[in-house]
């Protein structure tokens, strides 16, 4: 009788699959409302500003502060897929700024001894976050809304004592001016291609001779490298299997053999790394380090991860997505400048931004689980 | 029981050792007894349903079967050798696969990330060590298409299929990872009358793979669809087991509710009470 029953059974399936469209299946993709974003942002400025912004070095412009945000974004968009918010990596931006600052200055290190040893400092708050959030079960919200505030005053405290009472540690760009790992995380790179380019008549150049665009600003570089590392990792390996299973339900996750806990702290790990690599490539290209370095990233970056398609419950979202919020980011921010708008309209753009995208994300989450 | 036999093809040979054996199992949980002597086995290739009310211990037995627990007194022996788990890995190990009610699915990520969760298969060494992806998608493709589901997409979203469709994936995914014994904690106590026969269709055809069903459940219609035998507990203690054909469902509902008529069932099972 089963033999007549499984059929009939399969045959009512079939004829229940509807066929899907390359549009629903798009739709689908996290990330696909930040690129929709990319495209409006573009064609709004194309309208309104002017045509410099769109020339090789208004690019520059714009791609370098989207840069040093997307560095953030890509490791808020990992660590909230992993269903884990961190609110202090703005913080961490300037406390690893002292912490370069004090290793090159105050004590003389060379970068090949500095830059791991910044990036270690971090790592090593980042796992003692992450290792109160999964002991106590708290939200990371709140356990990293007190690392904002305890890194925040460590920075000026710790400031203060290395540079004798002042919130600014100068000198850095003399203490690694001539470092030979310096080049990796400072400057422009390619300049002998776009020297070469300049010659040739291909790109704008200065009266002398010079492109008006010397090279290519290394954090875009390493903002690209990771945005490709972090969608390699979360889609083609098993890690970024267990990233995502672990953000959207830890016991199913652990219940599975998923090592829900080492997952995580190693997510909180990587998202304080990135705000010490945006820290030494913005201490290196300033000289110096202050207090306020990385005010209020944590918010933009958790705003552009979201843009990406992150879900504020975890489990979804993706690396390519908080790459493009992060240019949405920067475009608006510099693209206002070549407008006549006043520069303001960025905050009342960023809150209506976010609530766009979070209403969009609900939206296409419903979709995907068949929620109804 | 002809209506009850839809789910049931041919008995199992009874001179099978079992897989799994478990002697005078009891629990305590401080002053509190859970279990108090329950005696239960597997045998290859048969669906033995654990029949019992809310509270009688189905869940600390299966989770003492599964590793969860370990129990106070009594033996468990795998294959005749005397076992001791001491966490749900080595079940698991052992060839001891439990589906609990939450299923371990994560209705975000697709069917394939789901069934490969923790397990993934790699190629490449090294840095590039990665997922198997075309592997990945066509195992789960065709394990699933063999429980008689057809998905749209390996990329399909757990979270579109049904409460059976779901039981299904994750039945595969235990027998697909070498399960010899599935525990299958209530797979039918949330289902539609069509999913709830999906279930049972894919528990009959894990059983002809060999594979030892233990089904956990309340509802003894469900039960006697697709079971060979049946252990009834009760407050703690196995009642007592009865094979296929030698008892009716209102003698295993009176089992269930605490054997006030205990004393009428007792030839029919075989004075095995």
């Amino acid at each position: 009788m089963a033999e007549t029953i499984q059929p009939a059974i399969q045959a009512a399936k079939d004829e229940r699959l509807k066929k899907e469209g390359i549009g629903s299946r798009l739709m689908k993709r996290p990330e696909l409302g930040a690129i929709a974003g990319v495209i409006l942002v573009t064609t709004f400025f194309l309208i309104t500003a002017d045509g410099a912004m769109f020339t090789l070095s208004g690019i520059m412009n714009f791609m370098t502060p989207a840069a040093q945000l997307g560095i953030l974004a890509i490791g808020a968009a990992m660590l909230m897929i992993g269903g884990e918010f961190d609110l202090s990596i703005g913080s961490m931006v300037a406390f690893a700024g002292l912490i370069f600052g004090a290793c090159t200055v105050t004590l003389g290190l060379p970068l090949i001894l500095a830059i791991p040893l910044t990036l270690a400092v971090a790592a090593g708050i980042g796992a003692v976050n992450g290792t109160i959030v999964l002991k106590t079960g708290l939200p990371s919200f709140i356990v990293t809304l007190a690392f904002l505030f305890v890194l925040r005053g460590a920075s000026l405290v710790g400031l203060k004592i290395a540079s004798g009472g002042s919130t600014q540690l100068r000198g850095v760009r003399d203490a690694v001016e001539d470092d030979w790992l310096a080049p990796l995380f400072s400057g422009d790179a390619f300049g002998p291609i776009f020297a070469w380019l300049a010659q040739i008549g291909a790109i704008e150049t200065f009266k002398n001779g010079a492109p008006k665009v010397p090279g290519i600003p290394v954090e875009i570089l390493w903002f690209i490298f990771l945005a490709l590392v972090a969608t390699y990792v979360l889609l083609r390996t098993p890690q970024g299997n267990w990233i995502f299973a672990a953000g959207g339900d830890r016991n199913a996750a652990s219940n599975s053999g998923v090592p829900v806990r080492k997952v995580k702290i190693a997510l909180f790990m990587l998202t304080a790394m990135c705000g010490a690599l945006v820290a030494i490539i913005t201490v290196m290209d300033s000289g110096s380090t202050d207090a306020r370095r990385g005010f209020m990233k944590e918010f933009e970056a958790i705003i552009a991860a979201v843009i990406g398609g992150c879900l504020l419950t975890g489990g979804y979202g993706s690396a390519i997505g908080a790459f493009f919020g992060a240019i949405i980011f920067g475009m608006v921010t510099i693209g206002l400048t070549y407008t006549d708008f006043d520069q303001d309209w960025f905050q009342i753009f960023l809150g209506g931004m976010l609530l766009i995208a979070v209403l969009f994300n609900n939206y296409i989450r419903k979709r995907v689980t068949g929620e109804r | 029981m002809t209506q009850d036999t839809t789910f049931h093809h041919g008995d199992v040979s009874t001179d099978v050792r079992p897989i799994i054996e478990m002697t005078d199992i009891e629990k305590h949980f401080g002053n509190i007894i859970a279990l108090a002597g329950v005696s239960f086995d597997v045998r290859p290739g048969e669906c033995h349903c654990l029949l019992g009310d809310n509270g009688a211990g189905k869940s600390t037995f299966i989770k003492t079967m599964s590793g969860v627990h370990k129990p106070t007194h009594g033996t468990i022996t795998i294959d005749g050798k005397p076992m001791n788990f001491s966490s749900p890995r080595d079940a698991m190990e052992a060839g001891i696969a439990t589906v609990f009610q939450d299923l371990a699915m994560i209705p975000l990520m697709s069917v394939t990330r789901n069934f490969f969760m923790g397990r993934e298969p790699t190629i490449g060494r090294g840095p590039t060590k990665r997922m198997d992806v075309q592997k990945m998608n066509e195992t789960a493709v065709e394990e699933m298409r063999k429980m008689g589901i057809n998905l749209r997409g390996p990329d399909q979203a757990v979270g579109t299929l049904s409460g059976g469709e779901r039981q299904t994936v994750a039945i595969a995914r235990a027998v697909y990872f070498g399960a010899r014994v599935l525990i299958l904690d209530e797979p039918t106590s949330a289902l539609g009358v069509r999913q709830t026969s999906n279930v049972l269709a894919t528990i009959d055809r894990v059983r002809k793979q060999g594979v030892g069903v233990v089904f956990i459940s309340h509802n003894v219609r469900h039960a006697l669809a697709v079971g060979d035998r049946f252990t009834v507990l009760n407050r703690g203690k196995t009642l007592g087991t009865a094979r296929r054909g030698e008892i009716t469902p209102e003698q295993l509902q009176d089992l269930m509710a605490g054997g006030q008529e205990l004393a009428q069932l007792e030839g029919s099972l075989e004075g095995t009470v």
